[in-house]
């Protein structure tokens, strides 16, 4: 399009010179995550919880009313930003202290200066110049107010967001996977956005509301100054406002809870249709995702609409009382003076109070009624900081260097149920979703009992049927998930043991689907570890994919696309592969790592593991023999127990189970031949009509040979 | 009147001057990645600049429900901001007249106005009251439709486009996005419009009184006016960059919790927690700039109307003295303008909020504007009208039939395939299939084997017009592809993706995708046709278990299975699989391949596929090499020749024989 041509890296970006927008932020945004810890004290990764978070979580969730709750909320972001909140109350006072002023110096001008002067048909210059410079300053000064209580109140609520979003995000980090898989992404990245956005949206207007508390103080001293049946009014009407507000927050804060759920429910039928969308479009189910979405779409509209109808009644109540307090005032105060005990001046004066405080006093009432929204984000932000299951780590250390010896005694493992374990707040959703269909019987464990042992510098293959329990087996020599009993060793230490870092140092799994980063090829290799260029180029040898990577546009430094979109399946794999090879570790795991490359790349990726062969323990998950020809001896799964244990060719003949996988191909093949050359009646009939086989410069005739039948029998 | 509307340019502004113009800031879906693209072709909604009237035209046009009542709801915004202006004249009246009147306190005229002051709080709130109900329905409405469309237009959008944003910030789209909009119309938007109606209103009634004065007020404002121009501009691209900083965010965090599994084994957490603090920081800093702004400009305005009350004392008095002006006169406009002016203050509370609504509108409404590249026949020809009628059929509230929808369908019975002189590249690279001819018979099994990278899958995305190709044509039946209609292509031809993906549903759910009306009779049937009972009996559940996010509680094999049974219950004439097999065990696989191979019979279906136990038992074998098809034939006639897929075979036959 023309005129947008030049645009992205035009010479001027006008919105990022003129102010230096953020003076603020060295405190603690600049890196919580490298500052800390040395290496591998503790965690794999930090708690950026302040200290005592669970206690002061607990206190929030002690408090009985929604607004007691909320408040508490407030003094939480009080307590870690003081700085700016005190700030913000100090524009938000000037402002309302300007504000009072400015009536008064009004008020004063007029009786003083423009009455006179009207009056009298000429004024004294100097006296109205010095009055409007007056004018002037008084508003000047809530310019001012007006600023700070503006930048700092909004600075704040972003910084708190910031620092809400940064815990929770960690806490995905730390969280186990078990929690990860009873939690759906889309819900995730709700809790991480529109949570605690809603857990933070009554930090903007509370140090404006603050201040507005400080002036109703103020406002009410003046009143029993001035006229105490006066002030009576103003103790109706002030706590009248309360009232409203505790009614409020009451009624709708269920109606938010509702709306937060949806908004997580809605996020989370989007995100898994968007994953899905490959699908969806192959089959043409566009149509139905749509009403899928629609339906929570709708009723997430409804609940707004029913929490707006709540919310469509507050406001012009609080908009009326102060008005209605005015009223008050005016036939209260008539009483009054026509009785002689109140001057004209004075009622003017209450009046006008009245009038100014009626709109600050709305800062409260946005507050509030942004009090419910807040606990229920709240609700659903703490639930996710105070989850626990996560690892623990041991002090251990393993001294040696060289290939692992890795041990496995009577391991077991159960995945745990997901219907049991869903918090109760997820219930109804997920019911909605899933309609109600629980596992019929428990499923059965995973593992039993797996004992097996792998000398330093041989290689394990593990074979099984699909299901058998491979990937659950190899994902516990990672520490991915600990057994439920027995023990994974690795030189003799239980990994839980080991201390944090241990295991990620000393062990590479390649998992079986290949998953890559948002980022270049380098970076998913290295994965931030200080790793030279050769070293990477060398394991991408060692992976095969050292010649579609130099092939490659920018080399190591493409860009892969959104887990590795722009690569080919077996691109991606090698990739991954190559990431676990550039470790160099003492443990190297192979979940079916070459299932997506050709037999060709597939044998030269063994050729180089078994002429690198001693350097690592491996442990290859295999289904064909030309793997497991690397194989020192097989584990040979079934239903999730070692049903053999050995070498191959004892296995072949001990064990008919794992006899029948391994031949599967060649009888495969066998029966193939039996039957060729391949080709069938059906297409020859076609053939002959549609295809010119030498036009296409293909290998032959197509032969007439039947194959119907007996193929793989 | 002016300065009584949202502050700034209505107008979409057209003067380019150098310098002065901002750059695009967000183009519909910004293509993350250099390099030539299909983008260059993609017309692109002149967003960046656009002012409110064009973005509310963009939205009528799109969701019309969106104003449709709109004219009750002004009407009553109009009662409630007279009312809001009638009390505080009320109460002055009375204090003037009725208690510091000449003859003391008159106290039937003060309960007299009070009664009718009363009474107007009462109607306000009466009317904001349904003001409020009547634009949160609406809003609300309009919003979740708006929310569905941009669903549905992510959808319609090609597997390349959508492949260009994070899945996270594409859910950013139809979520954080519009409920920005939502959060903005239920908490500032009564605000907003009393407010400007407010400024209207003391306007008027503030020429009333004195005209020279007004004059005057608008004379201090005006460089403000003009300040706004620039300060919108600059407001609405800050809040852009917010908008696609929430969008990066997300998709960072959707990065780590997807691939948690990766991030454990390689205890990535430290460098995967800095990726996803740096875009919250990002996102943080982006809305602390956008604040700044708001708070500085908002002051700026606070300032100039202090200059204009000071002013307006001085000139008062000048005219007061010369006698065109009464005290009482001067009085009530001095208490006018702070009418005139809190409306200032309420708009600072929510125009930033106003402001990252509309950037989030318009992120929405850019998607909906960018066209699909890919896209079904039946629509094309009346392409909006179409368009909307297409989707409005979809969502139920069909139309009946009054246009015949373009393209054709699929001829009946068996489909055959050929490409003609195909040449594909992907826009972020060199071409990948160079001049592909090929033609697949009818009801032939045919086997695409090649090298990895050599373009199979790319062939199959093809094949099932996921792309077009760059040069060249695909046809099936006879019909060009970029002619058939989805509905009859979608129904017809169906491929089993490299990784299958499986819903958060029972097995059986999944399975019933490929056809919504399957009983679970019919689905366990299509496992017992693939062989797979035996398996389906070990599951605690049976077609009704759970399979988790993603699949995520299946194994990796499981997974390919219900997949397959996906695609035999949708029941295609042309079955494409890519790879569908790649984790199951060779024993299930060979089941599986018998049985697909009975269950073939009468179709065509292109197989991809490493191992080559596929290609023994086609009826014809592709070889693809470095993007041409460089063999063809049966595998007996290949292995026999010296070339790819001998080398191919050779080392398969390697890796399977005995030790
Ligand atoms: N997250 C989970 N929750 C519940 N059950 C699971 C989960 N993951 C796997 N399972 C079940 O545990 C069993 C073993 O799965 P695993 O992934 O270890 O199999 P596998 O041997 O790797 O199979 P494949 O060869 O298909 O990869 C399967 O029956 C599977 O259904
Ligand atoms: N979205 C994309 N953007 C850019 N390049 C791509 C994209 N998808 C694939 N490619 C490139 O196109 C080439 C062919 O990829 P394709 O996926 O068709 O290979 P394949 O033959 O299916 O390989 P495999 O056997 O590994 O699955 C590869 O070099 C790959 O890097
Ligand atoms: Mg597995
Ligand atoms: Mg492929």
């Amino acid at each position: 399009m023309p005129g947008s041509g030049a645009a992205p890296n035009g010479p001027t970006r006008p919105a990022d010179v003129e102010i230096p927008a953020d003076v603020e932020i060295p405190v603690d945004a600049a890196s919580p995550v490298d500052a800390a810890s040395p290496a591998g004290s503790a965690d794999p990764v930090d708690a950026v919880g302040p200290a005592g978070f669970a206690q002061a979580a607990s206190r929030v969730d002690a408090t009985g009313s929604v607004i007691g709750r909320g408040l508490r909320i407030l003094r939480l972001a009080v307590h870690e930003e003081p700085r700016l909140f005190a700030l913000s109350v100090f524009g938000s006072g000037l402002f309302g202290l300007a504000t009072v002023a400015s009536s008064y110096v009004l008020g004063e001008v007029t009786q003083r200066i423009v009455v006179p002067s009207l009056r009298d048909g000429h004024a004294a210059w100097a006296g109205v110049a010095g009055a409007a410079l007056l004018v002037f300053a008084v508003g000047a000064t809530r310019a001012v107010g007006m600023f700070f209580r503006r930048f700092a109140a909004g600075v704040l609520q972003y910084r708190m967001q910031a620092h809400y979003r940064r815990r929770v995000t960690r806490q995905y980090l730390r969280l186990p996977l078990a929690w990860h898989q009873r939690h759906s992404t889309g819900a995730l990245l709700s809790n991480a956005n529109a949570d605690v956005e809603a857990l933070w949206a009554p930090v903007a207007p509370f140090p404006f509301a603050v201040g507005v508390v400080l002036m109703l103080a103020a406002a009410v001293v003046l009143l029993v100054a001035t006229d105490p049946l006066l002030a009576a009014v103003g103790f109706v009407v002030f706590p009248l406002v309360g009232v409203l507000n505790y009614v409020y927050s009451r009624r709708v804060s269920p109606l938010f809870a509702r709306v937060q759920e949806l908004r997580a429910e809605v996020s989370g039928v989007a995100h898994e249709s968007f994953d899905g969308a490959l699908v969806v479009k192959t089959l043409g189910r566009e149509a139905d995702e749509t009403a899928r979405f629609r339906g929570s779409a709708e009723a997430l509209r409804d609940a707004m609409i029913r929490a707006g109808r709540v919310r469509g009644i507050f406001d012009p109540l609080m908009e009326a009382l102060p008005n209605l307090g005015v009223l008050a005032v005016l036939v209260v105060g008539a009483h009054r003076i026509s009785a002689g005990s109140l001057s004209v001046g004075d009622l003017v004066r209450v009046a006008y109070l009245f009038t100014l405080l009626a709109f600050p006093i709305r800062a409260i009432g946005w507050v509030i009624s942004e009090l419910p929204r807040s606990v229920v984000g709240w609700g659903r932000v703490s639930a996710v900081l105070t989850a626990s299951g996560e690892q623990t780590f041991g002090g251990a250390r393993l001294a040696a260097t060289g290939p692992a010896r890795l041990r496995l005694d009577g391991v077991s493992y159960r995945y745990p149920s997901p219907a049991s374990e869903a918090p109760a707040s997820e219930a109804p959703a997920s019911e909605a979703a899933g309609g109600g269909h629980a596992r019929g019987r428990p499923a059965p464990a995973a593992l039993t009992d797996v004992t097996f042992e792998a000398t330093p510098g041989k290689v394990i293959a593990i074979a099984g049927r699909t299901g058998a329990g491979k990937s659950t087996l190899v994902g516990l020599l990672a520490r991915l998930v600990d057994p439920d009993a027995g023990a994974v060793r690795l030189d003799g230490t239980d990994l839980r043991d080991l201390a944090a870092g241990e295991v990620t140092g000393a062990v590479a799994l390649v998992a079986q689907q290949a998953f890559l980063f948002d980022d270049t090829v380098r970076a998913n290799i290295t994965l931030g570890a200080d790793l030279s260029d050769d070293a990477v180029w060398d394991a991408l040898r060692r992976a095969q994919a050292d010649r579609f990577v130099a092939a490659l546009p920018d080399g190591l430094d493409t860009e892969v696309g959104e887990r590795g979109t722009t690569l080919s399946g077996g691109q991606r794999q090698r990739v991954a592969l190559a990431r676990a090879l550039v470790r160099k570790p003492r443990l190297l795991v192979l979940d079916d790592a070459t299932s997506s490359v050709d037999p060709r790349v597939e044998a030269s990726i063994l050729a180089r593991l078994r002429s690198d062969a001693g350097a690592s323990t491996v442990v290859v998950v295999a289904h064909r023999r030309a793997t497991i020809a690397l194989a020192d001896e097989v584990v040979y799964l079934e239903g999730g127990r070692v049903a053999a244990h050995g070498r191959h060719d004892e296995l072949l003949v001990g064990s008919p189970g794992y006899a029948d996988l391994l031949t599967a191909y060649e009888r495969a093949a066998a029966g193939a031949a039996g039957a060729a050359p391949a080709g069938t009646a059906d297409v020859a009939a076609d053939a002959d009509a549609d295809l010119d086989w030498d036009e296409l410069g293909g290998g032959g005739e197509l032969g007439g040979d039947e194959l119907d039948e007996g193929v793989l029998s | 009147m002016t300065a009584g509307r949202p502050r700034g340019d209505e107008r979409p502004t057209t003067d380019a001057a150098a310098g002065t113009t901002p750059p695009p800031a967000d183009a519909p879906i910004p293509r993350q990645r250099g390099g030539p693209s299909a983008a260059g072709d993609q017309p692109v909604p002149a967003a960046r600049r656009e002012g409110l009237w064009s973005t509310a035209r963009r939205l009528r046009r799109l969701v019309p429900e969106a104003t449709k009542g709109i004219g009750v709801t002004l009407l009553l915004a109009l009662v409630a901001t007279a009312g809001k202006i009638v009390i505080p004249l009320v109460v002055q009246q009375t204090l003037d007249r009725g208690i510091s009147g000449s003859d003391g306190v008159d106290l039937g005229f003060v309960y007299a106005a009070v009664a009718l002051a009363a009474a107007a709080i009462v109607v306000t709130a009466g009317a904001t009251y349904a003001m409020n109900l009547r634009l949160y329905t609406a809003s609300e409405g309009a919003l979740a439709t708006l929310r569905v469309r941009a669903f549905r237009h992510i959808h319609d959008l090609s597997m390349l486009t959508q492949a260009t944003q994070a899945r996270g910030g594409l859910t950013a789209r139809v979520t954080t996005d519009v409920d920005q909009m939502s959060q903005f119309l239920q908490f500032g938007g009564v605000l907003l419009v009393v407010s400007t109606g407010q400024m209207v209103v003391a306007t008027c009634l503030m020429l009333v009184y004195s005209w020279q004065l007004t004059l005057l007020v608008y004379v201090c404002f005006i460089p403000m006016v003009f300040a706004t121009r620039g300060f919108q501009r600059r407001l609405s691209t800050r809040y852009v960059v917010v908008r696609r900083r929430v969008g990066d965010m997300l998709g960072a965090v959707s990065e780590s919790v997807v691939g948690a599994h990766v991030v454990r084994a390689y205890g990535a957490q430290r460098r995967t927690a800095a990726r996803v603090d740096q875009t919250v920081e990002a996102y943080r800093s982006a809305q602390s700039r956008a604040q700044v702004l708001v708070a500085s400009v908002f002051s700026a305005g606070e300032l100039i109307a202090s200059v204009a009350l000071a002013g307006v004392v001085l000139a008062g008095v000048a005219l007061g003295v010369g006698g065109a002006l009464t005290t009482g006169r001067l009085v009530a406009f001095l208490f006018l303008m702070t009418l005139f002016v809190m409306p200032v203050q309420m708009l600072t509370e929510v125009l930033n909020d106003g402001a990252n609504a509309l950037a989030g509108l318009r992120r929405v409404l850019d998607i909906l504007d960018t066209p699909s590249d890919v896209r079904d026949p039946a629509e094309t020809g009346a392409h909006e009208g179409a368009k909307e009628e297409h989707f409005r059929a979809s969502s139920g509230r069909a139309e009946t039939g009054s246009h015949e929808p373009g393209g054709r369908d699929l001829p009946a019975g068996v489909l055959d395939v050929a490409f003609e002189r195909v040449t594909f590249r992907y826009p972020t690279g060199p071409p990948v299939l160079h001049g592909i001819d090929l033609r697949i018979p009818a009801r032939a099994r045919v086997a695409v084997v090649g090298e990895t990278g050599s373009g199979k899958t790319t062939i199959a995305k093809l094949l099932t017009r996921l792309m077009d190709p760059t040069e060249g044509r695909v046809l099936i039946g006879g019909t060009p592809l970029t002619e058939v209609r989805f509905s009859s292509l979608r129904g017809r031809v169906v491929m089993v993706p490299q990784d299958g993906f499986l819903f958060d549903a029972t097995i059986a759910d999944n399975v019933r995708y490929g056809r919504p009306d399957a009983t679970d009779a019919e689905i366990v049937d299509a496992f017992e046709r693939l062989g797979l009972t035996d398996w389906l009996a070990g599951l605690p559940g049976g077609v009704r278990t759970p399979v988790g996010e993603s699949g995520g509680q299946l194994s990796a094999g499981e997974r390919q299975l219900v997949a397959l049974a996906r695609a035999e219950l949708a029941d295609p004439d042309l079955l494409v699989l890519d790879e569908a097999t790649s984790a199951v065990d060779p024993a299930t696989e060979v089941r599986l391949g018998a049985a697909l191979l009975e269950l073939t019979r009468g179709r065509t279906s292109v197989t991809i596929a490493h191992r080559l136990s596929t290609a023994e038992t086609a009826d014809l074998v592709v070889v693809v090499d470095a993007g041409r098809v460089v063999q063809l034939g049966t595998h007996a006639e290949l292995a026999a020749t010296p070339g790819v897929y001998q080398r191919l075979h050779d080392s398969w036959s390697a890796g399977i024989a005995a030790l």
